[in-house]
């Protein structure tokens, strides 16, 4: 019978496919009298096991399959991954297993500090590797501890970066199972790397070595001192000294990134003859597998120990890029994301707010024809310029969302995996002040049913008329905060502006009761979070936090900045189209007609913004009844459908209605006041639809494959966003 | 669109069908363990049903026989039926919760 657990001395090469590669082969090395810490290893059979009896594969199953692997967004992925974690936060194990577990992991370790370490089947082998897409766990104590992050671990199989890693390799992700490597933590002095065989140069060997724990190295929080050996003679070719200030420490639980003594500043982790010492154990794990090996090792008190060796899997194809390098990509560390919010919120907004303004005071009518076209030249180019950066910069930076969510989760372990964002919500954004102004509106004309039946009647407002006169300033204050409405800021169409939009929105609102964004009390939950750190941690967490907001509110708010840019450009090719139409009247100038011709031609896209994509079953006779999609604001809606494939129809939405589209983007979130709930065929929950709809309180779905397609305008639907199903049916 | 099967006429199926010939007829393919949950998926026909008459009769025999020859002795039997569904329209069920429904034309 397959065991549970198997121990560094009983692991045998046959146990491969239920101990992982990194287990064997510390085995091996074990075997073989080289220097490795005391470990077990908790076998598939264990992952197996505990999956079966909770019920949990299934429930993962379920998760994964509520749409095509293929046809979900990253977004979406992430979100599964998300919730699976915190199915095994809140799975416990079965009263069997944790008594034969603990026994043996008290009588192994008792109190010492271990690392629990990924090991799966496959993982790390000469084809493939998995190196930091599982998760690993550094410096935990006690059995109840470790048995927590063995639960963790295991998750990490589930993680996005890990899913879509084995698909892309064409792993089967449903056969797939994780062991765990339960190894005895050595406090090293100083650890690194080493590769017994350069991957970008096959002469030489490399050495990397920092103060401390190697976690430090591995995170990339602190940079290595580098040397080149020579393969065949072994001696050091050179030697990169990184001056670093700071090196990574056991904390209480966990890791922690510590000041250095100054005397150790400026002085290479290990000496010529360590560096030797270590590249000699990397050529003696080579020659021992008979390949190439990457060895984890550290030292203590003048003793090397090896923490794991495996295969340099891009020695076969040096060619081939790693795909890898992409998944991790994925997740980006807090001080790069530190680094991030300052560039943005000091350099890249402001620029950007001063740039629109800058063109906005360009008085486009006295350009002359050549001038103009040189004008939309320069908008476009700066256009795209704040286009590319929205791609580098902007988009990255919501990954401080999905990191703050996945510490929140670990430490709170909350019942609903979402939760977190409330603590984000609600600090303000320009689309609910958006709203808020255009609640303002309404409410003038709640007051004045004569000035409401006035603009319905579409009979023109008099400035002599005080009333009159405060509801039009009001309406040209919005407008140039926020435009008129009429078109998409951003991905511009034809379409012709005009206040009628905004003024027929403002009607329908006016004709009901106000609705506001909720306002929920999140001190508890912030202090629930806070208060599970102290001294430096807690002041880590809170700014984490305050990035977390940031990160949040910017999401939202970049397409806003970005449109009012785009907004100038389309200015400019509207006043041209303009002049264009009246030269087929009065011809003067033909060459600087040609130049506006050509500029128009270049920069105004008529392609609709709301495209939807061709529907999987596009037969007439075909009708969904229930759609699946994630439920992304609890709550349940009942209404009519409003399908919006292009801005203009924005108008027309009518209070009540459930709102219906492709992607919601920030420029077109003014009418989810007045809907009753959101479908979208995008998905995520951290999405603008999901965002805003969560700030008003209304049901949400979102993911929904074809939701424009398969819902037709007037549907009666039933928006359950506590299990993400749309239903369509009578009323 | 139509959908035959077999049987008895002396049974309960039989009779019920004769008095009022509203079906609905479940098609799943479920392998009875957990994993149906994520991965079966079950179709609900609905329509008429009629037995199947006359040299139409001969004809759906054999090309029920070439679909399951090993019923052959079943359907030859004097007290067997061929019963035809008229499809009004088919309900699929996958995913656990999704449900789309196919309307056949008339």
């Amino acid at each position: 019978m397959k065991q549970l657990l198997l121990s560094i001395e009983e692991i045998k090469e046959t146990h491969i496919g239920q101990v992982g590669g990194k287990a064997l082969s510390l085995a091996r090395l074990y075997q073989a009298a080289f220097n490795v810490p005391t470990m077990i290893c908790v076998t598939t059979r264990c992952y197996d096991i505990f999956l079966d009896l909770t019920g949990l594969r299934e429930r993962i199953l379920i998760e994964l399959n509520r749409k095509d692997f293929s046809d979900m967004r990253w977004e979406e992925i992430w979100d599964a991954s998300l919730r699976i974690r915190n199915m095994f936060h809140h799975t416990d194990f079965p009263h069997g297993l944790t008594s034969d577990l603990k026994s043996v992991l008290e009588s192994r370790f008792s109190d010492n500090p271990v690392v629990v370490r990924s090991s799966a089947p496959g993982e790390d082998s000469l084809r493939t590797s998995f190196a930091g897409l599982h998760d690993s766990f550094v410096n935990i104590s006690g059995p109840d501890a470790i048995l927590d992050h063995i639960k963790l671990v295991w998750a990490s199989l589930w993680s996005d970066s890990a899913l879509l890693y084995r698909q892309e390799l064409k792993l089967s992700i449903e056969k797939s199972a994780m062991a765990v490597v339960v190894q005895e933590i050595v406090d090293g002095d100083s650890s690194g790397v080493v590769f017994s065989k350069s991957p970008t140069d096959p002469v030489s060997g490399v050495v990397e070595a920092v103060y401390g724990l190697n976690q430090g190295l591995v995170d990339g929080a602190v940079s290595p001192d580098r040397w080149i050996l020579d393969r065949s003679t072994r001696k050091i070719r050179s030697h990169r000294h990184e001056p670093r200030q700071y090196y990574m420490v056991p904390a209480r639980s966990g890791v922690f990134l510590e000041k250095l003594p100054d005397n150790l500043a400026g002085q290479p982790p290990l000496s010529d003859k360590d560096v030797q010492t270590v590249f000699d154990l990397a050529l003696k794990s080579e020659n021992f597998f008979a390949n190439p090996q990457d060895v984890e090792w550290t030292k203590k008190a003048n003793r090397f120990y090896v923490l794991q060796s495996r295969p340099i899997s891009t020695i076969k194809n040096p060619d081939q890029p790693d795909e890898r390098q992409w998944y991790l990509s994925l997740h980006r560390s807090f001080e790069n994301l530190k680094s991030l919010r300052n560039k943005i919120e000091n350099d890249l907004i402001p620029e950007m707010v001063e740039t629109a303004q800058k063109l906005s005071l360009v008085n486009l009518a006295v350009l002359s024809n050549q001038d103009l076209a040189h004008e939309i030249e320069n908008r476009a180019v700066i256009n795209q310029k704040w286009v590319d950066i929205y791609w580098a910069e902007f988009i990255p930076y919501a990954h401080g969302i999905r990191l703050f969510g996945q510490v929140y989760n670990d430490t709170v372990k909350p019942q609903n995996p979402y939760e977190f964002i409330d603590l984000l919500s609600q600090t303000g954004m320009a689309s609910t002040e958006r709203n808020r102004q255009m609640e303002y509106l309404a409410s003038m004309l709640r007051k004045k049913p004569a000035l409401a039946e006035k603009l319905k009647n579409l009979e023109p407002l008099s400035e002599s008329n005080g009333e009159e006169k405060a509801f039009i300033a009001e309406m040209n204050r919005f407008v140039e905060s926020y435009g008129d409405l009429s078109c998409p800021v951003t991905g511009s169409r034809e379409c012709t502006q005009g206040a009628d939009a905004l003024i027929r929105l403002v009607l329908e609102m006016a004709s009901h009761p106000p609705v506001i964004a909720e306002h929920k009390n999140i001190n508890a939950l912030q202090n629930l979070f806070l208060g599970s750190f102290t001294g430096k941690q807690k002041k880590e967490a809170l700014e984490l936090l305050e990035l977390a907001r940031s990160s949040y509110r910017l999401r939202d708010d970049d397409n806003i900045y970005l449109g009012r840019i785009e907004a100038q450009l389309i200015m400019a090719v509207n006043e041209a189209k303009q002049r264009l139409k009246l030269s087929e009247v009065y011809p003067k100038d033909q060459n600087s007609i040609i130049k506006l011709q050509n500029s128009v031609k270049m920069h105004d896209r008529t392609e609709p913004s709301v495209k939807s994509r061709h529907a999987h079953t596009s037969a007439k006779n075909v009708r969904a009844r229930q759609l699946l999609g994630q439920p992304a604001s609890n709550g349940i809606s009942r209404g009519h459908a409003r399908v919006i494939y292009e801005h203009a129809q924005l108008a027309e939405f009518r209070h009540g209605e459930i709102l219906v589209c492709d992607a919601v983007d920030p420029n077109m979130t003014f009418v989810v006041p007045l809907a009753a709930g959101v479908v979208e065929r995008r998905g995520g929950m951290l999405i603008h639809g999901a965002i805003i709809a969560r700030e008003y309180g209304l049901a949400c779905v979102t993911g929904v494959p074809d939701a424009t397609t398969l819902i037709r305008t007037g549907d009666y639907l039933t928006v359950d966003g506590f299990l993400g199903i749309v239903t369509i049916g009578k009323e | 669109m139509e959908v035959y099967f077999a049987t008895p006429k002396t049974t309960r199926k039989f009779r019920n069908l004769i008095q009022d010939n509203r079906v609905s007829m479940l098609i799943d393919n479920r392998s009875n363990e957990i994993s149906d949950f994520h991965r079966a998926m079950a179709v609900t026909v609905l329509g008429k049903a009629n037995t199947v008459q006359g040299d139409n009769n001969n004809k759906i025999m054999d090309i029920y026989l070439i679909k399951h020859p090993y019923l052959t002795d079943f359907v030859n039997s004097a007290s067997c039926a061929m019963v035809v569904i008229h499809v009004d329209k088919y309900v699929l069920v996958r995913r656990f919760q999704e449900v789309f429904e196919l309307q056949i034309k008339k």
